[in-house]
């Protein structure tokens, strides 16, 4: 297989879209994989011809991301969530039920190629769980059963929907809507659905709603948190210029990610 | 005293094709956007500082308070293009808030970009969305496109002069890339491994310009201040954590979903609301914030979910990312599995993240399997300590939360992975939703 | 305790007083804590820290404790002190005096050994190994891991001469950020991730750097080898000897280990001046040449049959005495690889002895502008400019010099002071990969128009001229250069190839040049000579250059030439000088077996550098003494043959030993009389091509045909591929498809490369100078114009 000019026309123009071009990198390699079905050699080099990149740095890139595949993939992704949350709720029986319905081990393409299996990572629906996803569209709640249905139905060449989403094209398909280009299937499915309604629902049940602007009562009691300050002291509390001094100092460590809390923020800082 | 649950982002998300253009702006959408274009930038900078906005992506730092960092004088760095880049990249375990959000009302977060860019004086923005939710994609990729047909994105945005152009990168697989300094270099397309700093990106980010990165809600949360003001918001929340946001309660609970309530609400309030926990079940232990938040147990059911009340719990807000486990579930199973996810993510950059998440892994896994050793489980913390403000960012020092937590406060369960396996404790199989609680395997 | 700034004591350097294990030091700002507390003594164990790369606090193994960042508040974090830089009133505490940073470090140690294989016994890096030497004097002494170690196939080549042990590697990234932050060769990437990651490189693309071996240097475990040292030898069983590298004009410190009489690898030294810590690929490699089966061990004298045969070496020398005498009139070629100190021999051997200005290092293209050139602007002169200056300029123009393939420790100073914001400008036909490297601007120039391109170029005061060897090519480019220079205030440095060239023009290897800078037509500079020599009287007739004494040869008009250190290929005419060496009678002084042993009366085998000691003079102008390595009393340097020949000759030299020479030189000293003028040769006009005609761009690249590199097929493996560059317009006229072949040629013969478009102007094609085809074989050079033609000749 080889790269078209139409291509490689689509990867100069993603390439473009960027102040610089090399953070185009990430769609291009997506569209590579639209193409080729995985990330090839002639793929990686010619990303890094473009891109005026080495090799070695593009393929650094690719085999970075858990998404670049350096294998063929059959025509479906289906990914079955077994972190943790999904795992307990029966993630791991649905992985397990897939593997032996459809003999193929994890990462692996079953031999009519039609489906690559893959135990995927949490995927932002815990409030769905077991989740499942199928070239990365959506499949909520679901159940050893409903899971060996879905690929049934995908090896048959059957019409899918995703629970939350549009109806099922390819995994290269999906690939090309990551590299940037729209495939009209935005419209198709729900704004939101189940779980995701849940509190709103609660509300309207309950009519509750946020005040109306301009109004508005205090601040909701601190409900027992008053003595909580005590142990680590939020940036918050202090005055503005001290806590942009603490936290863009010139010799604080490390900022923090998702879950680092206000106090280790301050993390090494200190006034210069 | 407001509502117990105070739906603002989530206020449209049940309304007939809430992602368009139409259905957002027939709700009011983008007046917000109107407002701020009228206000001065400094002034957008002031409001967002003096609401108490935090962020929400887990930090909790002042939103803008970062935008104020953005260098706009005639420094050399003043003088650089400035960048805001939306940090959609949510993969904390039991975190799924921003995608629902992106899925059902991404203009919601389009109009917080404009507001945003206009505010710290940025000409260009990206929202770096994690590429495994491709429905979301398409739906922020739509939003961006009618938003710039409608004259709210691009050049001379509703004749102010406002220049702000919005792109949205789908980046590829890395939970890492949750880190700020890595999605940097992952949007500049490097891998994803954090940087080093000082520099910050406050000054040199975005190719080495001054950038801002914010979290979904935090930047969505922007129009509803602009609109609703600082009193308005502060009317919401406990006094240090203002406003409004979105808790996602899942696991072993009647009613899994997203509610948006004032800071301060706490887990036996939220779990009420739904029903409570699964028929039969009870809660044993529960992650306030993701999974890199120390777990709690069922005696913290009445802390406060703010940045304070968590903290002072002993664990973090975070995510507000509440994973509620019931008995039937195995700690040690719990632990390996996050540890497992911690190594699989390990960017590799330092050598406690990558090599202590894989001893991690390896001491748990005969723990799981009721093959422990004596001296495991001070092994265990002692591990952790090694990895706990050593790893060059927090992913290191999240991989260790669960697990010094849950030795905390399920010792018992570690113990007994000296001879007996997780399975057979806690058959696996009565945990699953699948499986009525009590049912047999 | 106090340290000065490294460099430059008119700049005012801000110290930071800070305690360290509670000793206050005092540094400059911007100093890491990690190397201020090297100054109290205190070595905090690190891997990924190097002076030389970007601080990246991977490792974590530098972990100290600071109770006070100089705010009067702690850090809660022990910190990475590669990455800290050094604060007023701060407060650290190493592993020396905390009990936390101790802990901090044992902990990374294990870790680092969680997947390290432990296998020192049978790894080379066993003996001088951070790795090993940290974990005994910083980790634990046992390790509590006792799990499945994480295991990759052993060893993997990243390029013929590298490979790359994965389990091994500690992932501290030295390997991959000194091939993008000093060579940019970012051809090894960390690849993967987590404990996954690891270090390697894209499907079909070698580790092809010439700077390559700097990451087995710097590699703290033994995770990069190289395929020629890998289980040579031990390094406790190694004697280390510092030395000077002979392969270039550069003078970069090496270091060379050997073991009984054998030398088993070189390593880069560390000379901040110089090359700083890094050398190229060709001087860590390229020395098994001196080790062929080709090298001479005893002197040859051509008998009645014309058979050359062993003799002593009296009758050897006897014999050369006798030849030389009874010649009418003896010329001196002696190439450019000598020491100074050999280079003065034959400077004086052939003014005092054979009586003649009859000599000439220049074993390549040359002209007479370029000898005055040297005269009035390079002999005689001392550092000038610097490395360190070229850091400093406000910009650099290279004419006629490509430093990447001809001079690596210039190309590394220009790239980091490009990565700096030096601007690095070329005169040169196409953008080549080295000034792709440096960010460089191409001044798009046509082979031998560089005169006309220097004087339409622009510089500032601050800037600098390097301007090479090859413009002797190139008419009215020295005179252009030294125009330039003048014009602009901006100042000129001569970089030539070779180890010995500048030596040679210091020394008067030259025809119409004394040694110090003395113009032979300079009757006070010749009495000057006398009286410093000793002598009545020198020749006072500027003498022929090397194409003339090879003619001349040729001719009969020239009855004997003494050749030292040439090759017949490299010569302006190599025809014509096999013609020479056949008519002359020669005396040959050689480390090898070549062409002109071959057709030599008598061979004199001499030591090569390792074997002798000497001095190379650098570009700068910077004297580069170094000791003989290896102590082979049969291993005479060339000086002290022609002490003997010249003894023979009833002369004395005045010097047997390379010391004696040395006190010589400085007893000779530098001409401190009127210089000659400066060359003022016109600007030449556009060359008017034939059908079919093209101007070439050459230059060697560095990794070539040339002997130098013999022994070393590993690294000659990872040499760029030859081929002809050209654009495409040229190539077509040629009827040459891009990957066809394509076929230079003139009267004398032809060379063919694959065609590879580039941008250059129309009708010039670049070519290697050196690979597969030694050009000058065809008579053939820079500027020159060939026919060019599709497929082979």
């Amino acid at each position: 297989m080889s790269l078209h000019d139409t291509t490689r026309d689509e990867l100069r123009e993603i390439a473009g879209r960027y102040p610089e071009a090399r953070s185009a990198l990430l769609p291009m390699l997506h569209l590579v994989q639209s193409v080729e079905g995985c990330v090839t050699v002639e793929g990686i080099e010619t990303c890094a011809e473009i891109l005026d990149l080495s090799a070695a740095e593009v393929s650094g890139v690719a085999t970075f991301y858990t998404m670049y595949k350096r294998r063929p993939m059959g025509e479906h992704h289906v990914g079955v969530c077994t972190n943790t949350l999904c795992a307990v709720m029966g993630g791991d029986a649905i992985f397990e039920r897939l593997k032996d319905h459809l003999e193929v081990g994890n990462d692996e393409t079953t031999a009519d190629g039609k489906i690559s299996l893959e135990h995927i990572e949490c995927n932002a629906a815990c409030d769905f769980a077991p989740v499942m996803t199928v070239n990365w569209e959506f499949f909520d709640q679901q159940t050893p059963e409903s899971a060996v249905e879905l690929v049934d139905s995908l090896r048959a060449g059957e019409k899918v929907q995703s629970t939350r989403g549009a109806t099922i094209t390819s995994w290269r398909a999906a690939e090309r809507v990551l590299a940037g280009f729209e495939d009209g299937l935005v419209d198709e499915g729900p704004a939101a659905a189940g779980p995701t309604l849940a509190g709103l629902e609660i509300a309207r049940e309950k009519g509750w709603e946020a005040p109306a602007p301009g109004g508005g009562a205090g601040p909701r009691a601190a409900n027992g948190a008053d003595g909580a300050g005590g142990t680590k002291t939020a940036v918050a509390t202090e005055s503005p210029e001290q806590a942009a001094e603490e936290a863009d100092t010139s010799r604080a460590e490390s900022e923090t990610k998702a879950a680092e809390s206000p106090a280790d923020t301050k993390g090494g800082g200190s006034d210069d | 005293m407001t509502d117990v649950l105070t739906p603002v982002l989530s206020k449209n998300w049940g309304d007939d094709r809430a992602w368009t253009l139409q259905a957002y702006e027939d709700q009011g959408g983008y007046q917000a956007l109107t407002k701020a274009l009228s206000m001065a930038p400094d002034d957008l900078v002031t409001l967002v500082k003096d609401s108490g906005l935090r962020g929400r992506g887990g930090a909790g730092f002042p939103t803008g308070m970062k935008w104020s960092f953005i260098p706009q004088d005639d420094s050399a760095a003043g003088n650089k293009p400035k960048y805001l880049v939306v940090n959609a990249d949510e993969s904390e375990p039991g975190t799924c808030k921003d995608i629902p959000l992106m899925m059902a009302s991404p203009h919601t977060l389009v109009e917080g970009v404009i507001i945003a860019a206009h505010a710290i004086r940025a000409k260009r923005a990206f929202i770096y969305v994690r590429g495994e939710v491709l429905h979301v994609v398409r739906r922020l990729q739509a939003a961006v496109r009618e938003a710039y047909a409608a004259g709210h994105l691009g050049s001379n945005i509703h004749g102010t002069g406002v220049d702000v152009d919005l792109m949205v990168h789908a980046g590829a697989g890395a939970y890492i890339c949750g880190e700020e300094t890595a999605l940097l270099d992952s949007l500049e397309g490097r891998r994803g491994q954090p940087r080093l700093r000082p520099p910050f990106p406050a000054v040199e980010g975005l190719y080495a310009c001054p950038t801002v990165i914010n979290n979904v809600e935090s930047i969505a949360s922007v129009p509803s201040i602009v609109t609703g003001g600082i009193d308005w918001f502060g009317s919401m929340g406990t006094e240090k954590s203002k406003g409004y946001t979105l808790y996602s309660l899942s696991g072993h609970v009647k009613r899994p979903g997203q509610y948006e309530a004032p800071l301060g609400i706490t887990l036996r309030e939220l779990l009420e609301l739904g029903g409570g926990m699964r028929e039969g079940a009870e809660l044993k232990f529960w992650t306030p914030g993701g999974s890199s938040t120390p777990i709690l147990t069922a005696e913290h059911l009445d802390v406060p979910l703010d940045y304070e009340g968590v903290g002072a719990a002993g664990s973090m807000l975070g995510t507000k990312a509440l994973q509620c486990f019931d008995q039937t579930t195995s700690v040690v199973r719990c632990v390996l599995r996050w540890t497992e996810f911690y190594k699989h993510e390990s960017c590799g950059k330092c050598t406690p993240c990558r090599e202590g998440t894989y001893w991690l892994v390896q001491v748990l896994q005969r723990l799981d399997q009721g093959q422990g050793q004596p001296g495991d489980i001070e092994l265990l913390l002692d591990l952790c300590d090694n990895i706990l403000g050593r790893a060059f960012c927090a992913l290191g020092d999240g991989a260790t939360s669960p697990i010094t937590s849950a030795i905390q406060y399920f010792r018992d369960e570690f113990e007994a992975g000296m001879h007996t396996p997780s399975s057979e404790l806690f058959p696996p199989v009565a945990s699953t939703l699948f499986t009525p609680v009590g049912g047999a395997a | 305790m106090t340290i000065e700034a490294t460099q430059g004591t008119a700049e005012a350097v801000e110290l930071i007083t800070l305690t360290i294990d509670g000793v206050e030091v005092s540094v400059p700002k911007g100093t890491l804590v990690i190397r201020a507390a090297e100054l109290i003594g205190v070595e905090i164990p690190r891997f990924c820290d190097h002076p030389l790369l970007e601080p990246v606090g991977a490792c974590r193994q530098c972990l100290v404790e600071v109770p006070d960042a100089g705010n009067g508040r702690g850090m809660p974090k022990p910190q990475a002190s590669c990455t800290l830089e050094v604060a007023p009133g701060m407060v650290v505490q190493t592993q020396v005096t905390s009990e936390v940073a101790d802990k901090a470090q044992q902990g990374t140690m294990e870790f680092l050994l969680v997947n390290h294989p432990l296998d020192c016994p049978v790894c080379d890096k066993g003996g001088e190994c951070p790795l090993q030497n940290q974990a005994m004097s910083h980790g634990r002494g046992e390790s509590r891991f006792v799990e499945t170690k994480r295991t990759f196939p052993k060893p993997i080549n990243v390029s013929e001469q590298i490979l790359l042990d994965r389990e091994r590697c500690v992932l501290c990234a030295r390997c991959t950020r000194f091939s993008e932050q000093i060579a940019g060769d970012p051809f090894i990437e960390l690849l993967e991730r987590g404990p996954q990651q690891q270090v390697g490189i894209a499907d079909d693309q070698p580790f092809h750097s010439y700077f390559s071996g700097n990451t087995i240097q710097i590699c703290p475990v033994g995770a990069l080898t190289s395929a020629d040292y890998r289980f040579r030898s031990r390094p406790f069983d190694l004697v280390s000897t510092p030395s000077v590298a002979e392969h270039d004009a550069c003078g970069s410190a090496i270091r060379v280990d050997h073991r009984r009489g054998k030398v088993m690898r070189r390593l880069a030294g560390d000379d901040p001046e110089v090359n700083e810590e890094w050398i190229t690929d060709k001087d860590r490699f390229g020395f098994t040449w001196t080790a062929q089966d080709d090298r001479l061990r005893t002197p040859l004298v051509r008998n009645e049959d014309g058979e050359l045969e062993p003799a002593s070496w009296p009758a050897a020398l006897a014999a050369a005495a006798r030849g030389l005498a009874a010649a009418d009139g003896v010329g001196v070629l002696t190439g450019g690889h000598l020491t100074a100190e050999d280079a003065f021999a034959y400077s004086k051997l052939a003014r005092v002895v054979l009586g003649t200005n009859d000599i000439d290092f220049r074993a390549r293209a040359h002209s007479e502008e370029e000898a005055a050139f040297l005269a009035a602007h390079v002999a005689a002169t001392r550092l000038t400019v610097t490395y360190r200056d070229l850091e400093k300029a406000g910009s650099v123009l290279l004419v006629g010099l490509e430093p990447e393939d001809e001079a690596g420790a210039i190309f590394l100073r220009l790239r980091k002071a490009s990565r700096n914001g030096l601007t690095v400008r070329s005169i040169a036909a196409h953008a080549s990969r080295g000034l792709t490297k440096m960010n460089g601007e191409l001044v798009a120039t046509v082979p031998g128009q560089e005169a006309a391109a220097l004087d339409a170029v622009q510089l500032e005061a601050d800037s600098v001229i390097l301007v090479g060897e090859r413009l002797a090519t190139s008419p009215g480019a020295y005179s252009a250069a030294l125009r330039l220079a003048e014009r602009s205030g901006a100042r000129l440095a001569w970089v030539p190839r070779r180890a010995g060239d500048r030596g040679a023009v210091e020394t008067g290897c030259l025809p119409s040049l004394l040694p110090g800078g003395r113009p032979v037509a300079d009757a006070e500079a010749r009495a000057d000579l006398a009286a410093a020599w000793g002598v009545e009287s020198l020749p006072s007739r500027v003498g022929r250059d090397t194409t003339q004494i090879v003619e001349d040869a040729a001719k009969n008009r020239l009855g004997a030439l003494v050749v030292g250190g040439v090759e017949v290929d490299d010569l302006p005419d190599p025809a014509r000088a096999r013609e020479a060496i056949e008519a002359a009678f020669v005396v040959s002084l050689e480390v090898r077996e070549n062409e002109v042993t071959r057709a030599a009366d008598v061979v004199l085998p001499v030591a090569p550098p390792v074997e002798k000691a000497g001095t190379f003079v650098t570009w700068e102008g910077r004297l580069r003494p170094f000791d003989a390595v290896l102590s082979l009393p049969a291993s005479l340097p060339d000086l002290r043959v022609l002490a003997g020949i010249a003894e023979e000759m009833g002369h004395d030299l005045g010097f047997r030993t390379v010391a004696e020479a040395r006190a010589a030189i400085t007893e000779t000293g530098p001409w401190d009389g009127q210089r000659t003028a400066a060359p003022d040769a016109p600007v030449p006009g556009a060359v008017k091509l034939g059908k079919g005609d093209v101007v070439l761009e050459t230059w060697r690249q560095m990794i070539d045909d040339g002997r130098g590199q013999d022994g070393q097929d590993k690294y000659r493996a990872t040499a760029r591929p030859a081929v002809l560059r050209a654009n495409a317009a040229t190539l077509q006229a040629a009827g040459i498809e891009p990957g066809g072949s394509a076929t230079i040629s003139n009267k004398t013969g032809s060379a063919t490369f694959p065609a590879e478009v580039a941008d250059l102007p129309d009708g010039v094609v670049w070519v290697p100078a050196n690979s597969g085809t030694n050009l000058r074989s065809i008579n053939a050079g820079h500027g020159t114009v060939v026919q060019l033609s599709g497929g082979n000749a």
